[in-house]
């Protein structure tokens, strides 16, 4: 129970005017990112990051993860007025989302999407609270090896398990990792891969690669799709709310299976685009109404936000215990972490329990007041929607620029902008994913130092990763992943074959 | 400045799509992006060859990790540049086609001229034209509105960065000018 007093103690931190007001300025910008289209979490959070370098590191990470709560809230409200999700883990929102709003029950969606939305979350910020310290004070135990496992692991479950073409994903990683590597090597100290640029010395910020990648090339895919908004206005009444609310029990399986399918998905780089499709299938699989799914049942909105959020939420556990991002949001507020010098991983519950409490409890306050705001003021983001986009793309664009250039005020990091924004749009076009690349970005140094400490340690004997226990059956689960549709497949043979010999 | 970008990307479109609507192929594309990563890999990994590869007595050197990746990258993409060559089933799924290549043009050469203009004008100065000559020539929004939104937009940006949050953009003549 050492985690409730934390926990309440975290509270305390949190309950100031000043924390207060950051978390609702928080929410609302959060919102706006999530509800216009052209800009998401991820970069909605790295474009807002500048914001914060003159604050201290807990009114800094407060104000983030609200940003964050408010995407995924704002999420919905596209989903369900406009037919357009604002984030991609709103796409199976839509699904039963807007016949709902067609069929003028738009107040009820959006109150059964925020208020899934909340329990999804609450169920994973549950998770994390007496989860997390326990993973964390496992993980002191690790070294070098261990860690490199670790990061082995995440980038060949993306290898294994994404649905994009294996070459595309290894391409996007490794691109990611010898970008990385441009610049200062921790190590030794010698410069690599500067070409003699002096620009290049400060090697490539993934926050400014983030920022390109997501938010200009979402602008230049907007325009090429011309977004045409047509959508319903909504007003949400509390008699709406409570009827939604008095309905609620009768869900709990829907809401149960979908919060678990959620967390499990937000802890291993799964994601909740596929966590909020598994969710919307499930429910679909298991109801005794699956025809009336697709043209505006409850159910099908229930199903998708729950677990979109809880694995948004749940993305944070591995982030905080291991300092492994499961999600693009996630792996951005870990490089926010950075900024301000605190080291994400096991350590940071030893050395700044103010902190990671501050941070959890505020992922409860943050939901809370989430929910409430939300609900009162569906029409006024709603109206957001109705202002024209050759207004707002031109404001996006100057909102990155300004995010790109203070993270190290340089020029050079504008025009460096730009070409990942060029890059970013090509590669979504062809199918290369983003994600890894976002990931690599973020733990290519220390994966290389993991790896590289480990060899020093061991004299460079490879074996060291299957030194003991722990290590070896990371390592081993790791290449298990990476060749998973091979082995998948090989099993699924030899079913074949011993069915086929029977018969 | 706007003006002049669209009568820019006007101008490509024609030359680059003479026949067909679409300016290029999925297929097309996949093909120049697998030879330029590859042409990128083999450059890093030239120069990490250069920086040292291999094992030094205290462990690998500083080029020996991104040095294997580089390779990874190379093969990868080669596999790529040959799945694409030889994939002839659909291959004429377009990239772009001519009217979205137009619209894609109107929003990256303001965006490319923005940054051009912030190294001079100073960046609020820029956002200033950006925004109002993006609402005014792609968005056909009335003259006042546009100035107006902008004007207010770049105030707003300077108070919340410059002044409130003690983030420091890249000014030009006119913040001097006011003493800034």
């Amino acid at each position: 129970m050492e985690a409730l007093g934390l926990l309440l103690h975290g509270f305390e931190v949190l309950l100031t005017f000043k924390t207060l007001s950051l978390m609702i300025v928080g929410l609302v910008l959060g919102i706006f990112v999530g509800v216009l289209p052209g800009l998401g979490g991820p970069n909605g959070v790295a474009i807002l990051l500048p914001l914060t370098f003159t604050m201290d590191p807990t009114s800094a990470i407060v104000m983030l993860s609200c940003i964050y709560w408010g995407a995924l809230f704002g999420g919905a409200i596209t989903s369900i007025l406009f037919n357009i999700p604002g984030e991609a883990w709103s796409v199976a929102t839509t699904f039963d989302g807007y016949p709902m709003a067609q069929q003028g029950k738009a107040a009820e969606a959006l109150t059964a999407a925020f208020t899934s939305s909340f329990i999804g979350s609450l169920v994973a910020v549950l998770l994390i609270t007496f989860l997390a310290p326990g993973i964390a004070s496992f993980a002191l135990r690790f070294g070098p090896p261990e860690f490199f496992a670790v990061y082995f692991l995440t980038f060949c479950s993306f290898v294994g398990l994404g649905r994009e073409e294996k070459h595309k994903t290894i391409i996007s990683m490794s691109l990611g990792l010898l970008l990385t590597g441009i610049g200062m090597d921790t190590v030794s100290g010698q410069l690599r891969m500067t070409f003699g640029s002096d620009n290049l010395l400060r090697g490539i910020n993934f926050l400014v690669a983030v920022i390109g990648l997501f938010g200009i090339s979402e602008i230049l895919l907007t325009m090429e799709e011309r977004l045409a908004l047509r959508g319903h206005a909504a007003a949400i009444s509390p008699r709406v709310v409570l009827r939604v609310w008095k309905d609620l029990p009768r869900y709990w399986v829907t809401l149960l299976r979908s919060s678990a399918i959620g967390c499990w998905l937000g802890i291993t780089p799964g994601g909740a685009i596929a966590a909020s499709f598994m969710g919307y299938n499930l429910a679909k699989r298991f109801s005794k109404h699956k025809e009336s799914f697709g043209k505006g049942r409850i159910e099908g909105v229930f199903a998708p936000e729950t677990a979109a959020h809880a694995s948004g939420t749940s993305a944070l556990l591995p982030m905080l215990a291991l300092g492994i991002p499961g999600s693009g949001t996630a792996a951005i507020l870990l490089g926010g972490l950075m900024v301000w010098g605190l080291n994400p991983g096991p350590l940071l519950f030893v050395e700044h329990k103010d902190f990671v409490w501050g941070l959890i409890a505020s992922m409860y306050l943050g939901n809370i007041v989430g929910l409430v705001m939300v609900l009162s003021t569906v029409p006024v983001f709603a109206a957001v929607l109705r202002v024209p986009f050759a207004a707002i793309a031109p404001m996006i664009v100057v909102s990155c620029a300004v995010g790109a250039f203070a993270i190290q005020n340089a020029m050079f990091d504008i025009w460096l902008m730009l070409l990942f924004g060029v890059v970013g749009y090509v590669f979504k076009k062809i199918g290369i994913p983003l994600a890894p690349l976002t990931l690599a970005l973020v733990l290519g140094n220390r994966a290389e130092d993991s790896f590289r400490l480990s060899m020093i340690g061991s004299g460079g004997d490879l074996r060291v990763f299957w030194s003991n226990g722990l290590v070896g059956s990371i390592s081993t689960l790791a290449l298990v992943l990476l060749f998973w549709p091979a082995i998948s497949g090989g099993f699924g043979r030899l079913r074949e074959m011993l069915v086929g010999a029977k018969s | 400045m706007a003006g002049s970008d669209s009568a820019g990307a006007s101008r490509q479109s024609p030359a680059s799509a003479e026949e067909e609507r679409a300016v290029a192929s999925v297929r097309g594309v996949e093909v120049v992006v697998s030879l330029l990563l590859a042409a990128f890999a083999a450059l890093m990994a030239h120069d990490n060859w250069k920086s040292g590869a291999g094992w030094a007595s205290d462990g690998p050197k500083a080029g020996y990790f991104p040095f294997y990746l580089s390779l990874l990258l190379g093969a990868a993409s080669v596999y790529g540049l040959v799945k694409a060559i030889l994939h002839r089933a659909g291959a004429g799924s377009p990239f772009v086609n001519r009217d979205q290549l137009r619209r894609v043009m109107q929003v990256l050469v303001p965006t490319f001229l923005f940054c051009l203009f912030t190294q001079w004008l100073g960046l609020y100065v820029a956002s200033f034209l950006l925004i109002a000559g993006f609402m005014r020539w792609v968005g056909e929004i009335a003259w006042w509105k546009s100035v107006l939104t902008s004007l207010l937009f770049a105030v707003a940006m300077f108070v919340t960065f410059d002044i409130a949050f003690d983030v420091i953009m890249p000014k030009g003549p006119l913040e001097a000018l006011l003493g800034f």
